[in-house]
């Protein structure tokens, strides 16, 4: 029973930062923006999680200090999209070019040295409960609110929402930076909690497998955390199958996360009644309201 | 005006040969290509260290010039860049630059080129290595002294003969010890992924492991080792301030003796292409402090140590049983070293199956 | 007094020229305080990385190999996404024309002849056509959205490559070392002049064809079409199934080519690594030439100018790789940024004027 426990915590562990991340651009897209650059968040979070903990000695700094470089991205993300309306594929996948190179710059005095552990709460890592009410109040709030019903019908039809008097751009302003910010934090999850260390490229395409997960979800949060979860689970699983020393090549293991998700994906989409109509029409479309 | 232009001629043959193989030189500029970021606290960390122990050690002498996460795919641009550069040594620190340092070398006989962890060698290409194993032979002896359960989980990164020759020179020192040790092995196949890392530790000690050992490069598996009052050993550095109780040792990786030596043969005009293989003997490979263990074990630790280093005692000393239950190796000789070089086997007690 | 953007009546031809000068004069002014903080003398940093990779035969050579699978996957990226179909999964199908064309030669080693290379090719555009079909077919037959299908099956067949390369394709004399023999002979492509390889004419002409094709003929107006107008499509009785699957045969194809002609000329050999991200940055090709082929071939140039020249400035100015990638993302940024002046305008606008403009609350 133990051993099963243990392997159940570390899917936990292993699926919290992609649930944090894709929760955080699933609003992103439900306002109709498509955010490529969320690896590039992520990787800032974390190099700027990992510094303000180390040099403030103090963890839940370094929480906030993801947090708030996540945003910054964001903002930047924003900036380019939103008020200069560039494309926003290829302005998300240099968002990604420059994280990479911006934190390995910052980050150049912290390799070798260990990081500051955040603090378990009644022995649980504290962001591994607040990822669920992550996702409770996302759920809600895009659901069962009038804000989430403006983020919706922007994401949706900005001609229409902007005839109704909505501020089409400030609205998703605020989507990126929520965006951001759930990307940082999950950024600042690897550094402070996963593996409390800064290294280079830590994210290793996390933030690739969050954009996935949200597809997956076809734009749902509670699907959001069953894709995350699905996917920690194959990997933490293909792990314990190697450990059994079977002869099956760890390749073809280590390939199963992503053939599990394309799996659940086709079975999903197959059916009509669990797909309908949640993409959102806007998706990657600028928006310049007419004068 | 002609005989002029004549001198000018062979005044430049004679620079040129001056410059070529053969001479000394007052200055160098000595070259590195990496696979990853300097950053990695493992592999390319560990090259750059030593290429900034050369700078200070040679001063004046010696001017260094690096080209970081160059993509194996591509590599073949990024040498030759340096080779034009002027560089007169270039130490390109990857398995997968294999064949494209020796297509550059073919273009540019006078340049000397020192290629890790292959085997095709050229008149202008060495190739240099080290022999990790020794010190997973150590680290086996202890892990199986210090293990309650009786056995260790391996995490290891891709089926390479280092990597398998360190597998099984980690068994062969433990069942020297305890003859019924078990090591569980899962590949993450990648070098560097920290989370990943950290997931096949956890798993490792879930499934009855209370040693970790690593051939991938984060610090992260000791860590969780650290976190749940298990042990383990540090790879490539010594990684004591990330698991101050939970590691024994480490084997740590030094390529400064190597690169001083090298680029002083080129200082003095002595380089010649050969493959070197240094160990523990060398000071290659090295063994951090023992920390965490009682004293009998450190005396043991140290003894094996001495052992290899003076030549006493040879990781792969025959006979050995293979996992399918042949024997290779002269009794009371050590393997030779081409069979190392190449090894695509496990020793009896390994419960893992290799790439046919 | 307040700053806005309003839309164009029409595309400005005037801006579509302008837009890169200006993008050029804010990246030599950034890279100009970027080198200064690293001081670094400002013109002679922006002539390593920008001007030297121009004016020596090498690296214009090492230009266009760089930029030869980039434009290859590029042209056809520009396509899919202008039919809005999003094929983000080249990378893998790049991967998956390399293993089918190079198993011919892992197959048949010693087969030496003409047809050896125009089998390796056609096998490697093959591969990428059979691997872009997978994420069609599953979004055709079942609706399965192609952005996850096609990047995750990135990932499948890297393990797949690497499954191959050490173990049932391993050279035999390899010391066990994962990679296959390495090519010779008639199985590497062509030189064209000096390290060129045919490849470069194959990349010139796929963005030649497809600009031909996406703006002369119905195939690429039914693709517009279908891209712009899903409605009108329908009514004028284009298929949007039949669109992604051409779509993703297509870029797939192209990928698939890339990818043969790189481990048949710059690699020489199936190894677990063959390729640095091309699929990928190809993304940024594709809408760095404003999803039109010659844009993209442009843009393929582009972009390996920028890496060239961070490798050029790690070697000659000692910068780090990580300052070349941060000023890499700020120049596509400012490419981006000013692009958006040849469909938008700025203007002032005054108080009363905004009020007038602003949504009723």
């Amino acid at each position: 029973m133990d051993v099963w426990f243990a392997v159940f915590l570390t899917i936990v562990t292993a699926a919290t930062p992609l649930l944090l991340a894709a929760t955080g651009e699933l609003v992103v897209e439900r306002s109709g923006v498509l955010n490529l650059g969320v690896e590039g968040m992520m990787v800032m979070g974390a190099v700027a999680g990992f510094g303000a903990a180390f040099l403030s000695g103090n963890p839940y700094l370094g929480v906030i200090a993801a947090i708030f470089a996540g945003m910054a991205m964001a903002l930047l993300f924003g900036f380019l999209t939103l008020s200069l309306v560039t494309n926003q594929v290829a302005t998300g996948l240099s968002l990604t070019l420059l994280g990479l190179g911006l934190s390995g710059l910052l980050g150049e005095s912290f390799v070798g040295e260990p990081g500051v552990r955040l603090p378990k709460w009644l022995g649980i890592d504290m962001l591994i409960p607040l990822s669920f009410i992550l996702t409770a109040v996302v759920a809600f709030v895009l659901f069962r609110t009038k804000a989430g019903l403006i983020i919706r019908a922007v994401g949706d039809s900005h001609s229409s929402a902007h005839a109704l008097g909505y501020r089409v751009i400030w609205v998703r302003y605020g989507c990126v930076l929520f965006g951001g910010a759930c990307a940082g934090l999950a950024g600042g999850y690897l550094s402070l909690v996963y593996t409390p260390q800064w290294v280079e490229n830590m994210t290793a395409g996390r933030g690739w497998i969050a954009l996935a997960l949200v597809v997956f979800a076809s734009w749902l949060p509670w699907r959001v955390a069953i894709g995350a979860y699905l996917f920690g689970a194959i990997s933490i699983l293909s792990f314990v199958v190697q450990t059994r020393g079977w002869s099956i090549p760890p390749q073809f293991l280590n390939s199963l996360p992503y053939l599990g998700t394309i799996l659940a994906l086709v079975v999903i989409s197959a059916s009509r009644r669990l797909t309908r109509g949640n993409a959102p029409a806007s998706l990657g479309q600028p928006f310049v309201p007419d004068r | 005006m002609k005989k002029l232009l004549l001198n000018a001629a062979a005044l430049a043959l004679a620079v040129g040969i001056s410059a070529g193989s053969a001479s000394a030189a007052d200055k160098v500029k000595a070259c590195w290509i990496y696979v990853g970021a300097i950053g990695d606290f493992g592999w390319t960390y560990q090259h750059d260290q030593g290429r900034l122990a050369v700078e200070k050690e040679l001063g004046d002498k010696v001017q260094t010039v690096f080209v970081e996460n160059v993509a194996e795919a591509d590599s073949e641009r990024a040498i030759e860049r340096l080779a034009r550069e002027g560089c007169a040594i270039i130490f390109t620190t990857s398995f997968g630059f294999m064949e494209p340092t020796l297509k550059v070398a073919k273009k540019f006989p006078d340049v000397k080129f020192e290629h890790a962890t292959g085997f095709k060698t050229a008149p202008n290409v060495t190739t240099y290595n080290a022999k990790f194993h020794e010190g997973r032979y150590v680290i086996g002896q202890i892990a199986a002294k210090m293990s309650k359960t009786g056995t260790a989980g391996y995490i290891v990164s891709f089926p390479i003969p280092e990597v398998v020759a360190g597998i099984n020179a980690f068994m062969l020192g433990a069942q020297s010890v305890n003859p019924d040790f078990k090591v569980k092995i899962v590949w993450a196949n990648t070098w560097y992924d920290p989370g990943k890392e950290a997931d096949a530790a956890k798993v490792l000690f879930s499934q009855g492991a209370d040693i970790i050992v690593q051939h991938t490069d984060s610090t992260a598996a000791l860590q969780v080792a650290e976190e749940q009052g298990k042990h383990g050993f540090g790879q490539a550095s010594d990684m004591i301030k990330f698991a101050p109780k939970a590691q024994y040792t480490a084997i740590v990786d030094n390529w400064t003796p190597y690169y001083i030596r090298r680029i002083n043969d080129v200082l003095n005009g002595t380089w010649k292409s050969e493959s070197s293989w240094d160990g523990m003997a060398e000071g290659t490979v090295n063994i951090a402090p023992y920390t965490n263990l009682p004293d009998d074990v450190v005396k043991m630790a140290t003894e094996t140590a001495e052992a290899i280093k003076t030549g006493k005692l040879h990781p792969f000393t025959g006979p050995i049983t293979k996992q399918d239950g042949t024997v290779v190796g002269e009794a009371g000789k050590g393997l030779p070293d081409g069979d190392i070089l190449g090894m695509n086997w496990y020793v009896k007690g390994i419960d893992d199956q290799l790439p046919k | 007094m307040q700053l806005v953007l309003e839309k164009r009546p029409e595309r400005s031809r005037r801006m579509a020229l302008l837009s890169p000068l200006l993008a050029i004069l804010l990246t030599v002014i950034t890279g100009a305080v970027i080198f200064a903080l690293r001081g670094i003398e400002p013109l002679h940093g922006l002539n390593v990385y920008f001007i030297e990779p121009l004016t020596q035969i090498w690296s214009l050579e090492q230009l266009v190999v760089k930029a030869t699978p980039l434009v290859l996957i590029g042209v056809g990226l520009a396509v899919c996404y202008t039919a809005n179909v999003w094929n983000i999964g080249a990378e893998g199908q790049f991967t998956f024309g390399a293993i089918l064309g190079g198993m011919i030669l892992v197959l048949f080693p010693a087969w030496q002849s003409p047809l050896t290379l125009v089998m390796m090719l056609l096998f490697g555009i093959l591969g990428g056509m059979i691997y872009g079909a997978i994420p069609a077919l599953l979004k055709i037959r079942f609706n399965a959205n192609e952005i996850l299908t096609s990047l995750m099956l990135v990932y499948v067949v890297q393990f797949l490559l690497d499954w191959l390369v050490r173990g049932p394709w391993r050279d035999p004399q390899g010391f066990n070392f994962p990679k296959t023999i390495t090519f010779e002979g008639l199985q590497l492509l062509p030189m064209l002049s000096g390290s060129i390889h045919l490849g470069a004419v194959f990349a010139v002409l796929a963005a030649l064809v497809l600009a031909f094709v996406m703006g002369r003929m119905l195939k690429g107006f039914e693709v517009r079409v279908v891209g712009n107008a899903p409605r009108a499509a329908r009514f004028a009785g284009f298929s949007r199934p039949r669109t992604i699957l051409f779509c993703f045969l297509l870029s797939g194809g192209l990928a698939g080519l890339a990818g043969i002609t790189e481990v048949a000329s710059v690699v020489g050999q199936l190894q677990p690594q063959i390729s640095p991200g091309y699929g990928f940055t190809a993304i940024i090709v594709a809408f760095l030439g404003r999803l039109n082929p010659l844009g993209a071939l442009a843009a393929g140039l582009m972009l390996a100018l920028s890496y060239l020249g961070g490798e050029a400035a790690q070697v000659s100015l000692g910068l780090s790789d990580r300052i070349a990638k941060v000023f890499q993302g700020i120049l596509l940024f400012y490419i981006l940024a000013c692009d958006t002046l040849i469909l938008y305008r700025f203007r002032w606008l005054k108080p009363q004027a905004l009020a007038a403009t602003q949504p009723a609350e």
